[in-house]
C-alpha cells in the first residue's frame, strides 16, 4: 500500500497522467480503500505539485501537467467513489469561468487548477459564460463559491450580474462571489458586491479557504 | 547612400516554409469566424466554411496579398505625411489603450481621468520622436461603454498627430470614423489622406471574434488602414517555440488580411502585433523579455516578405515604476524594432504589461526612440577621400573643434538628447540636486505642458466633433461631457 500511495504520488508530481490514470485503475482491481489512495497518494502529489510550484520550483506547465494527471486518476476513481457513498471534495465545491464576451481562459484555468490542488471540487464552466449560467451550475453542484474572471474592462460589468443574479434567486447568502482578472480590483470587488478579489492564483486559493472556513 | 543597419532572422528558405505552412493551417485547420458578414464574404470567394470554421485556400491567400497595398501613407491634421509605412522606415508612437497611468506623486499606478488623457495626448504631440499619437489612455471618468470614441475626441482636439486607435464595440466605428471624417474635412478626404489607424485583433488560435472582424471591415470599407494584432503567447495560446508562434501569427495576420481584402480590394492593412513569450513562472505576458522581441521582428520580416507595412508593440517594459529595468526593456526593445525595419512601433510611455502608461517614460522613452531613429541612418559618407585632408587640417591646428567640416557637420551626425538624458559632469549633476532620470522627466514633462501649444482643429471641426461626442455620451447616459480646462 505505502508503495502504491508513493507511485500515485509520484505520477501527479511528475504530470504523467497516463500513469496515473493505470494507477487508478489498479487501486479498483486491487480493492484498495478508494479515500485512502486518493488522500494519501493522488491529492498528496496535487498539494506538493502546488507547493512546489509556490515556490518557485515548478512552473505552469509542470503544474497543469500536475493537474491533468490528477483529473485521469479522478476519472477513474470518482464513479466508484460516488457508488460507495464517499466524498472527496473535503474543503468545498467552486463554480468557476471567465464572464460572457470575454475569452480569455488562462488565468481562470490557472486558478481552477490551483483550487483543485488544494482539496477545492472545481466546476470549470470555460470562457464567455452568462451570468445565469454561472449561478445554475453553483445551484446544481450546491457550490459554496463563484469565481468570476474578467479580462477586458468592457466584460467587467458581467461579473456584477453573477450577483445580481444570485440576489434575485436568494441565494447571495449561500454563495460567496470572488472576482479576478487584469482590470478588477479590491475596490471593484466592493463596488459590485463580490465578497472578494483575488489577484493571482495563490491568493485565489486563500480566499476560497476563507470563505468555506 | 549608406547601409541601413539591419538584422535578418531567417535564410530565405525557411521564411519561405513558415508562410508555406500558414497557408497549410489556414487550408487544414482554417479559423473560427464568428462574424456574418465575413463568413459571407470568405464563402463567396470560395473558402469552405462549416459552422463557423472557415478554411481559406491558397489561392485567395495570394489575391489578397496581390492587393494589399505595400506602402500606406498617414497624414497630420495639417495634411502633411507624418508616417511613410513601408519598406525599412520606422516610425514609433506610445503603446495604447492603458487603464492606469504611474503618478509619481503617490510613487503608484492609478485610473487616469479625462485631464490625464488630455496630458498625454499634449505630451504626444510635443515630443519630436513620436510621428503618431495613440489613444493610449482609457479615462475613468466617463462610461465605459463610450471610452474608446472618448480618447478618440480628446485625440483630435489636442494633437494634430496621425492616431493609432481601436474600437472596443462594434457600434463605436460610426461615431469614431465621423469624427475622424469630421477632422479630415470629409469621407473623401479621410480616405485620400488617412489621420487614423485601427487597430483588429484576432484571438488566439486562429479566432476572429465579431468585434474584430467588423472593425476589419469597416477599416477596409471606409479606407482607414487597418492593423493586424495577433497576438500568440508561446505555450499558452500557440506552439511554445519561437518559430511556432511567428507561423501561428503569420496565419492569424494572413486570414485577415484576406478578410479585410474581400471587404474592398486595395484598401490599406499593416501586418502587425503583440505577442508574448509567456512567463511560465508568474502566467504573465512580459513585453520586456527579449524572446517576445525576437518573435517580432521575426514576424515583421515575414510581413516585408509577404508585401505589406508592418508593426509591433516594442519599445516598452513591464517594470511598474520608472526605474532601471523601465528604461532597459524599453530601450531593448527600440533597438530591435529599428534594426528589424519595424514600420509602426507602438509601446513607449508603457508599462506593466500594456496596461499602464507614464508621462515621465514618455519623455524619456522619447530620447530612446530619437538615438533608434538615428541608429536606422547608419554611417554616411560626407567625403571623399573620409578623413585624410581633415586629419591635416587638424593637425595644423591642434583641434578639430574649429574646422569649418566639424561646424558643417556636427549637427548632422549626431542626435542630441534632452536634459532628461545626463551627460555632464559629476559637479554639474551635484549642482542639479543629485537627481535620477525619472525626475528630471518630471520636470520636463511640467515645463513640454506648462508651454506646449498644439496645432488644433478650425473651429468648425471642433464643434462638428464636440457634437457627435456629446451626442455619445447623452445615448450613455451622461448629462455632458467631463469639462477640459
Amino acid at each position: 500500500m505505502r508503495e502504491h500511495l508513493k507511485a500515485c504520488m509520484q505520477a501527479v508530481l511528475e504530470g504523467d497522467g497516463e500513469r496515473a490514470e493505470e494507477l487508478a485503475k489498479l487501486t479498483l482491481e486491487r480493492k484498495l480503500p478508494l479515500l485512502e489512495v486518493i488522500d494519501g497518494g493522488f491529492v498528496a502529489g496535487i498539494r506538493e505539485v502546488g507547493r512546489l510550484w509556490e515556490e518557485g520550483a515548478l512552473f505552469l506547465p509542470e503544474l497543469v501537467m500536475g493537474a491533468e494527471a490528477m483529473k485521469m486518476a479522478m476519472g477513474v476513481l470518482q464513479p466508484a467513489l460516488e457508488a460507495s457513498g464517499g466524498k472527496q471534495e473535503k474543503a468545498g465545491h467552486v463554480v468557476i469561468g471567465t464572464i460572457e464576451g470575454d475569452i480569455h481562459d488562462i488565468g481562470k484555468t490557472l486558478v481552477a487548477t490551483m483550487l483543485s490542488a488544494n482539496g477545492f471540487g472545481i466546476t470549470d464552466l470555460g470562457a464567455d459564460v452568462p451570468a445565469a449560467k454561472f449561478v445554475d451550475e453553483a445551484e446544481k453542484r450546491g457550490a459554496g463559491c463563484i469565481a468570476v474572471s474578467a479580462l477586458l474592462t468592457t466584460t467587467m460589468p458581467g461579473q456584477k450580474k453573477v450577483i445580481e443574479e444570485l440576489r434575485k434567486r436568494s441565494l447571495r447568502g449561500k454563495v460567496r462571489v470572488m472576482v479576478g482578472g487584469a482590470p478588477c480590483s479590491e475596490k471593484w470587488a466592493e463596488d459590485i458586491g463580490a465578497d472578494g478579489y483575488a489577484g493571482d492564483a495563490v491568493s485565489a486559493v486563500a480566499l476560497a479557504k476563507k470563505f468555506m472556513a | 547612400m549608406s547601409l541601413m543597419p539591419r538584422v535578418e532572422w531567417f535564410t530565405g528558405h525557411d521564411r519561405k516554409r513558415i508562410v508555406d505552412e500558414a497557408k497549410t493551417i489556414l487550408e487544414k485547420i482554417g479559423v473560427f469566424v464568428e462574424n456574418d458578414e465575413a463568413v459571407a464574404l470568405l464563402d463567396n470567394a470560395g473558402a469552405k466554411v462549416e459552422k463557423g470554421r472557415v478554411r481559406i485556400y491558397a489561392d485567395l491567400v495570394e489575391r489578397a496579398l496581390d492587393t494589399a497595398p505595400e506602402r500606406i501613407l498617414l497624414y497630420d491634421r495639417g495634411g502633411e505625411v507624418a508616417m511613410d509605412l513601408g519598406e525599412d522606415r520606422i516610425h514609433f508612437n506610445p503603446g495604447s489603450a492603458a487603464l492606469r497611468i504611474f503618478d509619481p506623486s503617490i510613487g503608484d499606478a492609478r485610473t487616469p481621468v479625462t485631464a490625464d488623457v488630455v496630458r498625454f495626448v499634449t505630451l504626444t504631440d510635443a515630443l519630436p520622436a513620436y510621428a503618431a499619437q495613440s489613444t493610449g489612455l482609457i479615462p475613468g471618468d466617463v462610461p465605459e461603454g463610450i471610452a474608446d470614441r472618448y480618447r478618440v475626441y480628446l485625440g483630435l482636439l489636442h494633437s494634430s498627430k496621425p492616431i493609432v486607435t481601436g474600437t472596443f464595440r462594434v457600434e463605436a466605428f460610426a461615431p469614431m470614423h465621423a469624427m475622424l471624417s469630421a477632422a479630415a474635412g470629409g469621407d473623401e478626404e479621410l480616405r485620400k489622406k488617412p489621420i487614423a489607424i485601427f487597430d483588429c485583433c484576432p484571438s488566439p488560435p486562429l479566432m476572429w471574434s465579431e468585434l474584430t472582424c467588423q472593425a476589419l471591415i469597416d477599416c477596409a470599407r471606409t479606407g482607414i488602414p487597418a492593423e493586424l494584432v495577433s497576438m500568440p503567447l508561446t505555450g499558452a495560446t500557440s506552439p511554445v517555440t519561437l518559430a511556432g508562434a511567428v507561423t501561428q501569427h503569420c496565419a492569424e495576420s494572413l486570414s485577415g488580411i484576406v478578410i479585410h481584402q474581400l471587404a474592398r480590394p486595395g484598401s490599406p492593412i499593416i501586418y502587425g502585433g503583440s505577442p508574448a513569450c509567456f512567463d511560465m513562472r508568474k502566467g504573465t505576458t512580459p513585453m520586456g523579455a527579449i524572446e517576445t522581441m525576437m518573435i517580432d521582428g521575426a514576424y515583421a520580416e515575414i510581413g516585408k516578405y509577404l508585401g505589406v507595412p508592418t508593426h509591433a508593440y516594442m519599445a516598452l517594459s513591464d517594470s511598474k515604476p520608472v526605474d532601471y529595468q523601465a528604461g532597459m526593456e524599453t530601450a531593448m526593445g527600440a533597438i530591435v524594432a529599428a534594426f528589424s525595419g519595424i514600420n509602426n512601433i507602438s509601446g513607449p510611455g508603457m508599462l506593466d504589461f500594456e496596461s499602464c502608461q507614464s508621462l515621465e517614460k514618455l519623455v524619456l522613452d522619447n530620447e530612446i526612440c530619437a538615438m533608434a531613429l538615428r541608429l536606422t541612418e547608419g554611417i554616411v559618407f560626407r567625403d571623399d577621400p573620409i578623413a585624410l585632408p581633415l586629419i591635416e587640417k587638424g593637425l595644423e591646428k591642434k583641434e578639430f573643434l574649429s574646422l569649418p567640416h566639424t561646424m558643417k557637420w556636427f549637427r548632422r551626425e549626431a542626435y542630441f538628447p534632452g536634459e532628461v538624458i545626463e551627460r555632464g559632469t559629476l559637479d554639474e549633476w551635484r549642482s542639479k540636486g543629485k537627481q535620477d532620470a525619472a525626475t528630471r522627466a518630471s520636470a520636463r514633462v511640467a515645463e513640454i505642458l506648462g508651454s506646449h501649444m498644439p496645432m488644433l482643429p478650425d473651429d468648425g471641426a471642433a464643434a462638428r466633433i464636440e457634437e457627435i461626442m456629446t451626442e455619445e455620451a447623452r445615448k450613455a447616459g451622461m448629462a455632458g461631457l467631463p469639462r477640459i480646462e
